[in-house]
């Protein structure tokens, strides 16, 4: 068993590197507010940061239902596809039956795709990478069987104007993001749900012997994710009026990325919805900052690959200098 | 301390898995305010038992009565409502939670919408802390404390729980000598609270230390069941193998050689510095210390496991540099490691496949494998070491821990190596299986090698040793041998907290 | 009694094949194109370049790893083949094309097995770093090969020898060559002790890194190997002519029955799971479904092929 060897730093200073070593995405969001407002004199403007917050929305409301699946040591690949079966229903089912519920339609398609893929995944005990890796396919087998190989159009596009609600400078999009950044970080802190997602991450025999019923809180989970995956879907389908059946292709993985890199752990157990807001947003600013550098579209890619690597081994880094026992 | 009734007896209770009957009709019980030890060699149904009394498994048939009803334990969480609580090897606990609310993991309060009440929760388990005496408050994140102060918050998940009966298995395997006095201490409190405790352990010290009374099971049968003042090690033994072990440790008879392996002040940073030993062909090398004290580190930074931050290596007098387990191997060196399961064998394979694991020279011509010279060895090492087994391809995870740490050492013996490196070899093994392997150490160091022995218990390490070592905190603080092998040269040997003196020549 | 029972279990072991003998049954019986030669011999080649790459993969997921990478590197081995291809001719193309995916693997071994970073992670950052490498490699626009009639290079995609299509030859004489070496040399029994137990094999002297690093370069080498197919039957390449690779990859391996733990597996078992995959869109295809039906029987056929295979495995359905 090893120990620290702390060699006269005091307590305070002590604690304050623990919290940096463990929720360095602040560091690293800081560090890209300041790179990019010294490149571009557009970054720091209302306007931009208003669409900063905007984009990174939507990858942070799939992010939100991420984290609380990784927490509990799953995983979640099919999000993307699940945000464009719940666009295509939103705006195709709204001839039938009207625009509401033509949206909660599409919501419920989110709930159920993911109360399915938590129950396969917690009776049949295949691991969720497999589970949802097969939904991600057959989920967008789904949505072109609905709309076709052409988007669908909204007929009416008073529809979008929903998506230019504001509050100031923040879109109803990012507002909806933070708000339930913060229901469900309160839930992951104060609530017996939250709470025991913890320890099934963290330890599943101890929760398994403690009596905790792990098969409800990943089935929960898996809806929320699900959920919030629809979410997304409406809220795109807002803002452009138009579903694509391809729409949300490869989204799932910059929502891995962006949880990734907020310091949640892909093996359970640990993370937070503070963090994933600062994977979020830093993922958000990378990709407006080299947009507004003018840099094509591949800087754009390669940044994120190289960015994420750095972020693996940051965290390597400091999980070698860290020892708690 | 007065004969209570018993609060859990145990009645003819029968357990069988597919061609294994693991408890034949086994009876005893367990009285408030004792602590009761049960022992038994390795398969002799100790865990089985343990197992059906915390609601893992089902009995056959018999029955337990508990608080004088006949009970039927569904399930752990059951089991503890009912008030019997059992602590693994492996804590229970959730590290990134807070202590209180591991303490009271799964039965945490909360408001009717599922809100956990906080104050309630932190309240509730500050109290079963203190109860402890614990130096740590209801809030620490878990993880951030040593396993001994972890240890205390399953037992305060104990008295949280007003367990009635507490089941300890190989409580103190990663303890150190103050936490196992600490944890005992703890333990006489439970005792004196009215718990009634079972106490399984191979330690034989230990229990002759703590318990009341013992329980002796033998291929699922109770042998007996006496009171510990009553008794001593040589009828236990008996009555665990039914035989008495004649030898009970053996040390080689073998003529010293040439020296084969030289250390010089090694180090690695993070656990020991400044060591420095050598060992020749035909000697028995025992490394004692406590828990902690670097001896595993120190062996797997020889082997090169670990990094070598400081410090030489000489085999056979050459200086080797920096070693990789791959060069240490191929120079003869052998490493049969603390903890089988994890480092020892790949347990989903079997014999045949982990054999050859560390030597496929020896069995393939061209980088192509030969199952033939696999199975010829396979078959080999199975008589020599009589190991049980139904075959080369039998998954080693089936097998007894006897019978794996057989496997482990098949595979390094097969090569013959120069220079055969044991860490703990007998840790959670039986007396009967425990001995075969001290006659082989012996049998090895006599056949001309090099043997080096880590262990941890006294005996053991003085009845196998030509020459002891000692380590203590990541230091040597003193060799031994000949009449200087006593329990007392070694014991204060490893009480300083800073070693007196460097290493004698 | 027991013959009966003995069928069942054998039923059950195999459930996976006989399900699938079923499914070919019932194509066969609904369409006359099915068991057609030339149509057995169509799917063949198509599922020779995925299977190509999963032979390749097959090696890292018995390490206990993925490889998500190689749908991107697909992308950009076959634009950088098929572009080379009129700049310096086919051989040179190819071997640098080959080159290319050696050192890509390399890359990713390097920063799985020797850093020891994560692997879904960083062959994910691989992902978009390659999809953006290829863009700048070709600035935006399709690369092609005008010479298709004459070039020998056309030997890979669009040739047979003895009838039998070149990739498939190509296709199974790797997968031979990749079992020989997976199930009878030394750094196969290494690479099933590394997904077995890692800690384990490195205390008996097996590199874990050096293991999972030459899967990564066996990966990306096969992958090479895919795209010499892919570039030369298309003979042309746009910036997302691999797009999606990987997920089919995968779930061809695991309708293989490897495991995605890592210590089992084999070559041949992923053979068999990238054909069922192909024959079962091919089945569908002729049945005349649109092609984005056999997603959604693909996904149907995943979860069924791993449920039945782990229930057989633990003696009873429910987890």
């Amino acid at each position: 068993m090893t120990t620290v060897k702390t060699t006269g730093q005091s307590r305070v200073t002590d604690s304050a590197i623990t919290w940096l070593f463990r929720n360095h995405i602040w560091l690293f969001l800081c560090l890209a507010v300041m790179i990019f407002s010294i490149t571009s004199p557009y970054f720091l403007t209302v306007n931009n940061i208003s669409n900063v917050l905007t984009q990174g929305a939507f990858i942070g409301i799939l992010a939100v239902g991420m984290t609380m699946v990784m927490i509990d040591g799953e995983i979640d690949l099919s999000v993307g596809a699940t945000l464009a079966l719940s666009t295509a229903l939103a705006i195709g089912l709204q001839e039938q039956i009207g625009v509401w519920p033509a949206v909660l339609a599409g919501l419920l398609s989110g709930a159920a795709l993911g109360f399915l893929n938590g129950t396969i995944t917690a009776y049949s005990g295949i691991h969720s990478f497999i589970v949802t890796l097969g939904a991600l396919i057959g989920i967008r087998g789904l949505v072109f069987i609905y709309t076709g190989e052409d988007a669908l159009m909204v007929q009416d596009f008073s529809y979008t104007e929903y998506a230019e609600i504001y509050l100031g400078p923040v879109s109803i999009t990012a507002l909806t993001f933070f708000a339930l950044a913060l229901f469900f970080q309160w839930v992951l802190s104060s609530t017996r749900h939250g709470r025991e997602t913890f320890a099934i991450g963290d330890n599943i025999e101890a929760a398994h012997d403690a009596g905790i019923n792990i098969k409800r809180h990943k089935i929960i989970n898996f809806t929320i994710c699900g959920t919030m995956a629809a979410v997304a879907g409406i809220l795109l389908s807002m803002r452009l009026g138009t579903a694509e059946p391809n729409a949300g292709k490869v989204w799932e993985l910059w929502t891995i990325i962006a949880v990734v890199l907020g310091g949640t752990r892909l093996t359970g157990g640990f993370g937070s919805m503070w963090k994933t807001i600062g994977g979020v947003m830093t993922l958000a600013v990378l990709r407006n900052g080299l947009r507004l550098l003018n840099t094509p579209n591949y800087v754009e890619l390669m940044v994120m690959g190289t960015v994420l690597i750095l972020a693996l081994l940051l965290d390597r880094f400091l999980a070698n200098r860290t020892e708690a026992r | 301390m007065t004969t209570q009734p018993p609060i859990l007896t145990v009645n003819q209770v029968t357990k069988t898995f597919p061609g294994v009957v693991a408890l034949d009709k086994v009876s005893f019980d367990i009285r408030r305010g004792e602590v009761h030890a049960l022992v038994g060699e390795n398969g002799a149904g100790k865990s089985t038992l343990m197992k059906v009394l915390a609601g893992l498994y089902k009995a056959d048939s018999g029955e337990i009565i508990y608080k004088g009803q006949p009970v039927n334990i569904t399930s752990p969480l059951d089991a503890r409502h009912q008030g019997i609580l059992l602590i693994h090897q492996e804590l229970s606990l959730s590290p990134e939670l807070s202590v209180a609310e591991n303490i009271f993991l799964g039965a945490w309060p909360t408001n009717r919408i599922g809100i956990l009440r906080k104050s309630r929760l932190n309240k509730d388990a500050q109290a079963a802390l203190t109860a402890l005496g614990a130096d740590f408050g209801p809030n620490v994140r878990l993880g951030s404390l040593s396993i001994a102060k972890q240890q205390m918050v399953e037992i305060a998940r104990a008295n949280a729980f007003e367990a009635n009966v507490v089941i300890f298995d190989e409580p103190t395997a990663s303890l150190t000598d103050t936490e196992k006095d600490l944890l005992f201490a703890t333990i006489r409190d439970l005792r004196d609270r009215g718990v009634g405790i079972v106490y399984i352990s191979h330690k034989m010290d230990e229990i002759f230390e703590l318990t009341d009374r013992i329980t002796v099971l033998r291929d699922g049968q109770v042998q007996g069941t006496v009171q510990t003042a009553d008794t001593d090690l040589g009828q236990i033994t008996q009555m665990m193998i039914g035989r008495e072990l004649e030898k009970f440790f053996h040390r080689a008879k073998s003529t010293l050689g040439a020296e084969v392996l030289r250390v010089e002040n090694l180090a690695n940073a993070r656990h020991f510095r400044d060591v420095s030993l050598s060992v020749r062909q035909g000697e028995v090398l025992g490394l004692y210390g406590l828990v902690g004290a670097g001896r595993s580190e120190l062996v797997e930074t020889i082997f090169g496991v670990r990094s070598m931050d400081a410090g030489e290596i000489f085999w056979h007098g050459q200086p080797t540099g920096r070693l990789t387990p791959r060069k240490a191997t191929d120079l003869g060196i052998a490493l049969v490691p603390e903890n089988r399961k994890e480092q020892g064998l790949v347990l989903g394979q079997g014999g045949r496949a982990n054999i050859s694991l560390p030597h496929p020279g020896m069995f393939s011509r061209a980088t192509i494998m030969s199952i033939s010279a696999e199975l010829r060895v396979f078959e080999n090492y199975k008589n020599r070491l009589d190991i049980k087994t139904t075959g080369p391809e039998q998954v080693l995870s089936d097998l007894s821990g006897g019978n794996q740490q057989k496997f482990v050492l098949a595979k390094w013996l097969c090569a013959e190596p120069k220079l055969i490196i044991l860490d703990e070899p007998t840790r959670g093994i039986d007396i009967g299986s425990k001995s075969a392997i001290h006659e082989l150490i012996a049998g090895l160091a006599e056949n001309g090698l090099a043997v080096i022995v880590i262990s941890s218990e006294m005996p053991e390490v003085l009845g196998v040793s030509h020459r002891i070592l000692a380590m203590s905190d990541g230091r040597m603080v003193g060799e031994f041998s000949g009449d200087e092998m006593t329990e007392k040269n070694l014991i204060e040997a490893v009480s300083h907290r800073t070693p007196a003196a460097p290493i004698l020549a | 009694m027991e013959s009966i029972s003995g069928v069942i279990s054998q039923l059950k072991k195999h459930g996976l094949l006989v399900a699938f003998t079923v499914f070919l049954a019932a194509v066969a019986l609904s369409t006359d194109a099915f068991l057609s030669v030339g149509n057995i011999l169509d799917v063949l080649r198509q599922v020779s370049i995925t299977g190509m790459i999963a032979i390749g993969t097959t090696f890292v997921v018995i390490t206990g790893r993925l490889d998500l990478s190689v749908g991107s590197m697909l992308t950009l081995l076959t634009v950088v083949l098929v572009d080379q291809h009129d700049h310096v001719g086919p051989l040179l193309a190819i071997i640098i094309m080959l080159t290319t995916a050696v050192a890509l693997g390399a890359f990713n071994g390097l920063l799985v097995g020797y850093l020891k970073l994560n692997a879904l992670i960083v062959t994910l950052a691989m992902l978009s770093f390659l999809q953006g490498l290829t863009l700048l490699y070709s600035g935006g626009s399709n690369v092609n090969i005008p010479n298709a009639q004459t070039t020998w290079f056309r030997f890979f995609g669009r040739s047979d020898l003895f009838g039998i299509p070149v990739p498939v030859i190509l296709f199974l004489g790797v997968a031979a060559l990749a079992a020989f070496l997976l199930g009878r040399t030394v750094y196969g029994r290494q690479v099933y002790a590394v997904g077995g137990n890692e800690t384990a094999s490195n205390f008996s002297g097996v590199s874990s890194s050096r293991t999972v690093f030459w899967a990564y370069v066996l990966s990306a080498l096969a992958t090479g190997f895919a795209a010499m197919i892919l570039g030369s039957r298309v003979m042309g390449a746009q910036n997302t002519i691999g797009q999606g690779y990987e997920l089919t990859v995968l779930a061809g391996i695991i309708l293989g029955g490897t495991s995605m733990l890592g210590g089992s597996g084999s070559v041949w078992r992923t053979v068999i799971g990238i054909s069922m995959l192909g024959f079962i869109q091919n089945g569908l295809l002729l049945m005349g479904f649109e092609y984005y039906v056999q997603w959604l029987v693909t996904w149907a056929v995943i979860i069924v092929a791993v449920w039945v295979d782990l229930a057989g495995k633990r003696g009873r359905v429910l987890a």
